[in-house]
C-alpha cells in the first residue's frame, strides 16, 4: 500500500446499516496509497463506521470495498489484516503494564520486543510509566499508549479516531509530530476527527460525513478554502447542519 | 467427644478417605473445567440462535439439585441403563462422572458470565491489532481470568460439599466408595457424633486449604 497508481482502498456503492437504519452510504471512494484522508464530520455522522469497515471488522451489508485493486474478503486473512491497524476512539487497554500493551502486536505475530518500543515510549512520553497498570490511566496516557501500540507493529495502513481528542496542547503537538513521521514512511493513512484544524494540519485530501452520506471529498487546501458544497460551507463555518 | 474426634483423626481408615475425596472430587472438578471453559467461552462470545435457551439451561444446571443428577447416573449405570455395561456402579468412577455432571454447569455458567464481562470492545481492538480469532479468544479469556478462577472455585465448594450424588451412585462402601460427606452422614445416623464432627472439621480445613491455593492463583492473575 505504498504510494503508487493502485489505490491503497477503493470503495464502490457503499451502504451499512444497523438494523434498519442506514449508518453509511458512500456511492465512492479512493483513498490514495502512502497519503492522509481526513474524514471530518459531527458526531454520529459515520465516520468511526467508516474505520471498522476499512479495518475489516464489519462487511458493508452492500457495495465493494477493494484494498490495492483486491476485492476485500471477509474474513480477511491474516496477512492482508495484519497490514492495517487502527487506534481507537475510545482504546481498551489490556490488563497488563503499559509496555506489555504497547508489544502486544508485535507478540501477536510472534516477533520479539524491537528497539522500536523503547523508542515510542520515549517519544510520546509514556517511558517513566512503561511499568504502570495501562487501566490506570488518564484519558490522555491511555490514547497515546494505544498510538504507540498501534505504530509498534509498523502497519501499511494506520486508521486514527480521534487520536487527540484527550490530549493537552503539548502532547497534540507530539502526537501530530508522530504522525507526521509516519507519514514520510508512505504509510497510508485515515484521520477521522471532529477537529476540522487537526485535519487542515496533517491530511492531504479532507471528506466531510454528515448522517452517514459523503458530502464532499477534496484535497485538504480545497476542501477548506474553496468548499464546492453549501453544507461543507456551512460546517466549516460552525453552523450546524444535520 | 473430643477424645472420640482426637482419635478418629489418627485412624488410617480416615487417610483412605480423605484420599477418595480428594481423589474423585479433584478429577470430577479437572474434567468439568476442561469442558465447562471452552463450553463456557464459547457461548459468552459467540452469538447463535438459542443462545438465551443454552444460557437458560446452564443456568438452571448451576442449581441442580445433587441428588437428582445421582438418581439420573444411577439409572444411567445400573445393569438396565444406556452405560450399564461399564459397571460403574457403586464404584469411584461413577462418583466422577455424578460430581462431574454437577460441577460441570457451574463451571460453564460462570466462565461465560466472565467472558461476557470483557469489554466487547476489547475483542475488536485486538483483532484490529492483527489476533487471530484463536489468540482473540485465549485473550479473552485471560482477562476474565479473576471469574475464571471464581468459577472454579464455586464448582469445587458445590461439588466437595456435596452427598447426595455420591451417596446414591458410590454407595458408601467403606474402604472402596467411602468419602467425607457419606462418611459423616454415617457417623452421625450411627450416633457416632466425636467422629463425624472430626470428619467435618477435616473436610472444612481440605475446603479451605483448597480454596486457598486458588485463590493464591487468582492473586497471581491481579
Amino acid at each position: 500500500m505504498k504510494a503508487g497508481a493502485t489505490p491503497a482502498y477503493a470503495l464502490q456503492g457503499i451502504r451499512h446499516r444497523y438494523g434498519d437504519r442506514t449508518v453509511l452510504e458512500i456511492d465512492r471512494l479512493e483513498i490514495a496509497a502512502g497519503r492522509t484522508l481526513g474524514v471530518v464530520g459531527p458526531s454520529g455522522a459515520g465516520k468511526s463506521t467508516l474505520l471498522r469497515l476499512l479495518q475489516g471488522l464489519e462487511r458493508p451489508a452492500e457495495g465493494e470495498i477493494r484494498v490495492d485493486g483486491e476485492l476485500f474478503p471477509y474474513p480477511a486473512p491474516l496477512a492482508l489484516a495484519r497490514r492495517i491497524t487502527t487506534v481507537f476512539q475510545r482504546p481498551a487497554m489490556l490488563d497488563r503494564s503499559v509496555r506489555d500493551n504497547v508489544t502486544f502486536g508485535l507478540r501477536l505475530r510472534g516477533k520479539a520486543e524491537e528497539p522500536v518500543v523503547d523508542a515510542l515510549l520515549e517519544r510520546l512520553g509514556l517511558a517513566p510509566l512503561a511499568r504502570a497498570d495501562a487501566r490506570k490511566l488518564s484519558g490522555g496516557e491511555t490514547q497515546r499508549v494505544a498510538l504507540a501500540r498501534a505504530l509498534a507493529v509498523e502497519p501499511d495502513v494506520l486508521l486514527l479516531d480521534e487520536p487527540a481528542a484527550n490530549l493537552d496542547p503539548a502532547h497534540v503537538a507530539l502526537v501530530e509530530a508522530l504522525i507526521r513521521d509516519v507519514q514520510a514512511r508512505g504509510t497510508t493513512i485515515v484521520l477521522v476527527t471532529h477537529n476540522t484544524h487537526e485535519a487542515r494540519r496533517l491530511a492531504h485530501e479532507t471528506l466531510l460525513l454528515l448522517d452517514g452520506k459523503m458530502v464532499e471529498a477534496a484535497p485538504t487546501a480545497a476542501f477548506f478554502e474553496s468548499p464546492t458544497n453549501a453544507r461543507t460551507r456551512a460546517f466549516l463555518a460552525g453552523e450546524l447542519v444535520y | 467427644m473430643i477424645d472420640d474426634s482426637l482419635r478418629a483423626l489418627g485412624d488410617p481408615a480416615l487417610l483412605n478417605i480423605v484420599f477418595l475425596t480428594f481423589r474423585v472430587t479433584g478429577l470430577a472438578l479437572v474434567i468439568a473445567t476442561a469442558i465447562g471453559v471452552p463450553v463456557g467461552a464459547a457461548v459468552g462470545l459467540a452469538r447463535f440462535p438459542g443462545k438465551r435457551l443454552v444460557t437458560l439451561i446452564l443456568y438452571t444446571g448451576m442449581g441442580l439439585p445433587p441428588v437428582v443428577v445421582g438418581l439420573w447416573v444411577y439409572m444411567l449405570l445400573s445393569r438396565s441403563g444406556a452405560l450399564g455395561s461399564l459397571a460403574w456402579l457403586f464404584t469411584p468412577a461413577a462418583m466422577v462422572l455424578a460430581q462431574t455432571i454437577i460441577a460441570f454447569p457451574l463451571v460453564a455458567a460462570l466462565t461465560m458470565s466472565a467472558v461476557e464481562g470483557v469489554d466487547p470492545e476489547l475483542r475488536l481492538q485486538v483483532r484490529a491489532l492483527g489476533a487471530t480469532r484463536r489468540q482473540s479468544s485465549w485473550i479473552v479469556l485471560r482477562e476474565a481470568r479473576i471469574g475464571l478462577t471464581a468459577a472454579i472455585v464455586a464448582a469445587f465448594g458445590g461439588i466437595i460439599s456435596e452427598v447426595g450424588a455420591v451417596m446414591l451412585v458410590g454407595g458408601n462402601i467403606e474402604g472402596h466408595t467411602r468419602v467425607l460427606t457419606t462418611a459423616i452422614v454415617l457417623s452421625t445416623r450411627q450416633g457416632d457424633f466425636g467422629l463425624a464432627m472430626a470428619l467435618g472439621t477435616v473436610l472444612l480445613l481440605l475446603a479451605l486449604g483448597a480454596n486457598a491455593f486458588l485463590l493464591q492463583l487468582q492473586g497471581r492473575a491481579r
